[in-house]
């Protein structure tokens, strides 16, 4: 299953690089969304899959089961989500007032810090 | 001591600017007390020092690396020590009479203070590492005093253009003291002269060779680096007569003298250095005759000397390294004087240009009694210290049958005798002329500096056995083996005699058909003219137009393209690093019957990334991020996460609400591709290969052992240490609970980011054109 997943992700991250690449302020949005979830899986993988059992103390018990899922991973899946949701929310509130700016939301026409050169 | 005295000076630099706000009229001469006592210091040193036991010194600096602020005092370093804080001292006073009531006149004593500072440390360093160190402060603080008068643009030029010149050197330095270290495996001066390892056989001798000799000739103004150094002349005149007499442009030659024991005497050490200096002496004083203004003739003089001295250390025999002791001596001596003398002028009469000047002795007799006695020493005319001086590198270079250095040395002396004339004469003696007759004779601060030093020539050529010692102990040090000196104003019927009366001779005769001479020599000039100062812009402007070429190539604006320079970076760095560590693993795949669903979702994400590609609307693309998103966090509830899949439901829930809302404001996606055929084509690749790279690692990864301790101790101690169940919550809100208070922190940033972009008003300011 990890062997799956890791190209899997392979397949993400082609697919945000793609995005990124473009002129469209909004398709670089995507790929922003898309490789945050690329690398959230990433996380998860490497640090091995296990279906069925959460990463828990049951009642009765003083330590995690051995065979329970790893919590570490996890942790830094939490964190990140999170981060990322702000990444996202702040860029896109920056897209929107940078078209309100300059009227337009192709990249290759937002030149206020560097304009054409005049050379 | 020697740090104790260097950290001295840097504390009465960083106070000096205070000082002389509080005490104007008496700073400068309470500054002076500082090198003074250092100095003293250092002439405390002298006895033991010629007798032959160095002072040392060491104090660890930065011990993981090995370097070490270690100083070492031997001959060498203390006659430049002495010089350095000797003529330092009477430089600040000298300065305080020269700038008096200028606006900045305390920062000039802290530029001045941290460059002596340095200096001291360059000629003390033993540790090649702080070597290097003090060699870029002494480069940077003087690119301060050549720039003092920053608001003159000639100035600024001319500073600009000796710290690329010397800074430039620098790098060398660095890069041929690094291959020093490693070519004899030690790091301080004393160990590699120690170790006997023969460095002049080494692999890298020629590569250090060229390395330590760029440093050299860029730092002593060496043809064809020589460009800078009438240029500083910019400077006010305190700092002429200290960097470019006696100290800076000295520390190339230092370091010649310094590494002759260990590097020179081979062919390409003696040819570099005796071609060098020998045309550096002739071209300084061919220009000393042809220029007019007093610090111009004297910025040429001073690179006639810096020729002759490493001419000699070119040589380096036994005698040569006792001429290049002496004449270094006479020449700070007299040269200092000089310059402070030529200020006094400049100062007295307000023009420094000889046609200009005539009749000065009558309205400034003590200047001109101490430009008279600097300037017969410069001459080499006994009984002054710069006769010795002559005479010694005259009995080595004949005694040595080196007949071409020997004409060279004999015509640039010449030409030395003629400027002393120009100096002198015609100045002070001369027709009193229009601005002689508003001049006045200088005070007290002023007159300090050139009377002693001008006192000490004469008192050296008098009696030489006084500096005798200290400059055999110099020799020794620069030659690494002990000299004996003997130092006498007479010495006898001897071919050097000869040879300075032919001097005298020659040089009076230049001087009285002064004007034919310089016409021959614009003749000879023209023909081999090569405008060096243009030169240098013309390299400049070619570097500018380079790196605009290059950066407008690299940063042409535009967002993709970056982006595609940073992937493909990426790509190349983590791709030959896979490819290069044999990182390329692959596991082979088992697919069991409990995997079904997992790939199933694998199928999904990868369709809904397929599908945020294609979308041709915005909506179709929101839609198809969905898929994905809610496929990650079914994998997530499916692989035993139920936190994070919970998570992942309410962000991808939450982040489609904010991407629709916000679109409503935005304008559609432009119909078609946004970009052409080829660059689809190129931007795929990356794409494939940078997700290709990504795929190898986490397979790389997966093949790894997985380090499980973090793991099993957060589930081992979750409940009895920190009371939680379970454990992923108790990880984040106990164990690494301000990583979260940070994490919720960014969140705020964000959140007040947003909500100030949306309620910030900015308006189409005039200012801004979108």
């Amino acid at each position: 299953m990890e062997v799956i997943m890791a190209l899997t992700v392979g397949g993400m991250v082609a697919g945000s690089v793609y995005l990124f690449l473009s002129r469209q302020y909004l398709r670089v949005m995507f790929g922003v969304i898309v490789l945050s979830n690329a690398v959230n899986v990433a996380i998860l993988t490497v640090g091995r899959l296990t279906s069925g059992r959460a990463p828990l103390i049951s009642r009765g018990n003083e330590v995690m089961d051995q065979a329970a899922a790893n919590p570490l991973p996890q942790a830094l899946i939490l964190t990140a989500i999170v981060i990322g949701f702000g990444l996202l929310a702040f860029a896109l509130a920056l897209g929107y007032r940078a078209y309100q700016e300059m009227g337009t939301l192709d990249t290759a026409a937002m030149r206020a810090a560097e304009p054409e050169d005049k050379r | 001591m020697i740090l104790t005295a260097i950290l001295a000076i840097i504390l009465a630099a960083f106070i000096a600017p205070t000082l002389n706000r509080v005490l104007p009229a008496l700073s400068h001469w309470l500054l002076a007390l500082v090198p003074l006592s250092a100095a003293y210091w250092f002439a405390i040193q002298v006895p033991g020092v010629v007798a032959g036991v160095p002072v040392l010194e060491s104090t660890s600096w930065a011990p993981s690396l090995g370097v070490a602020l270690s100083f070492r005092l031997d001959g060498l370093s203390l006659l430049f020590a002495l010089l350095i804080c000797g003529i330092g001292a009477f430089i600040l006073i000298y300065s305080g009479g020269y700038l008096r009531g200028h606006p900045r006149e305390g920062r000039f004593h802290l530029f001045i203070m941290a460059f002596m500072a340095a200096m001291l440390g360059l000629v003390t360093a033993d540790d090649l590492i702080s070597l290097f160190v003090f060699w870029e402060l002494t480069s940077i603080t003087s690119f301060m005093l050549i720039g003092f008068n920053n608001e003159d643009a000639r100035s600024r030029r001319s500073a600009i253009q000796a710290l690329m010149v010397t800074g430039g050197g620098g790098m060398a330095l660095l890069a041929g003291l690094v291959l020093l270290g490693m070519a004899s495996g030690e790091w301080s001066l004393t160990a590699i002269a120690a170790s006997g390892t023969d460095l002049r056989t080494h692999a890298l001798y020629p590569v250090l060779l060229v390395l330590l000799l760029l440093a050299a000739f860029t730092k002593s103004a060496q043809v064809p680096f020589h460009f800078w150094l009438p240029n500083a002349m910019d400077a006010p005149t305190p700092v002429s007569a200290y960097l470019h007499s006696a100290t800076m442009v000295k520390a190339g030659v230092y370091l010649l003298a310094r590494l002759n024991p260990t590097l020179g005497g081979t062919e390409p050490w003696f040819w570099a250095l005796t071609i060098a200096g020998g045309v550096t002496a002739l071209w300084g004083s061919a220009m000393a005759l042809r220029s007019t203004d007093l610090k111009k003739i004297l910025a040429y003089t001073t690179l006639m000397a810096l020729g002759v001295l490493v001419l000699l250390v070119g040589i380096g025999s036994d005698g040569a390294m006792k001429a290049f002791a002496g004449f270094l001596l006479a020449h700070a001596l007299y040269k200092g004087a000089l310059f402070m003398g030529a200020g006094s002028v400049d100062h007295g009469s307000g023009t420094r240009n000889v046609g200009e000047l005539g009749g000065l002795w009558a309205k400034m007799p003590a200047t001109g009694l101490f430009i008279a006695i600097a300037a017969l020493s410069m001459a080499g005319l006994p009984p002054m210290l710069g006769f010795l001086g002559k005479e010694l590198i005259y009995e080595d270079v004949f005694g040595g049958g080196q007949y071409v250095a020997l004409a060279a040395l004999l015509l640039a002396n010449s030409s030395m005798v003629a400027a002393a004339g120009i100096l002198f004469l015609k100045p002070f003696l001369g027709v009193p002329t229009k601005a002689a007759a508003g001049a006045h004779e200088s005070g007290p601060a002023l007159l300090a500096g050139p009377a002693l030093l001008a006192g000490l020539s004469l008192l050296f050529g008098l009696w030489p056995a006084l500096p005798q010692g200290l400059l055999a102990a110099a020799a020794s040090a620069a030659r690494g083996a002990p000299l004996e000196l003997d130092l006498h104003l007479w010495h006898g019927l001897t071919p050097a005699l000869g040879l300075s009366a032919v001097t005298v001779a020659l040089g009076v005769g230049l001087y009285a058909g002064l004007t034919s001479a310089r016409t021959l020599l614009a003749g000879v000039q023209r023909v081999t003219r090569i405008d060096h100062d243009k030169a240098w812009d013309c390299l400049l402007s070619l570097l500018d137009r380079l790196a605009g070429r290059v950066a407008g190539w690299l940063q042409d604006g535009l967002l993709h393209r970056y982006l595609a320079w940073i992937f493909s970076g990426i790509l190349f760095l983590l791709g030959t690093t896979l490819a290069v560590r044999g990182g390329l693993v692959w596991p082979g795949i088992s697919l069991e019957v409990e995997d079904a669903l997992g790939g199933s979702l694998a199928v999904l994400m990868l369709g809904g990334t397929v599908g945020a590609i294609r979308a041709h609307s915005r909506m179709e693309a929101v839609l198809a991020l969905a898929i994905t998103g809610m496929s990650v966090a079914l994998f997530f509830l499916l692989f035993s996460a139920p936190d994070v899949g919970i998570t992942q439901l309410m962000v991808e829930t939450l982040s489609a609400i904010i991407l629709v809302l916000i679109m409503a404001k935005l304008p559609l996606l432009p119909p078609g591709s946004d970009r052409s055929h080829r660059v689809a084509i190129f931007h795929g690749f990356l794409a494939i290969g940078l997700g290709g790279v990504v795929s190898a690692i986490l397979l790389a990864a997966l093949d790894q052992p997985l380090a499980l301790g973090l793991s099993r101790f957060f589930g081992d101690t979750s409940l009895l240490e920190a009371h939680g169940r379970n454990v992923v919550n108790v990880i984040l809100v106990d164990f690494r609970g301000f990583d979260t208070l940070g994490e919720i922190t960014v969140i705020a940033t964000a959140g007040l980011g947003v909500f100030a972009l949306l309620r910030a008003r900015m308006g189409k300011s005039k200012g801004r054109k979108a």
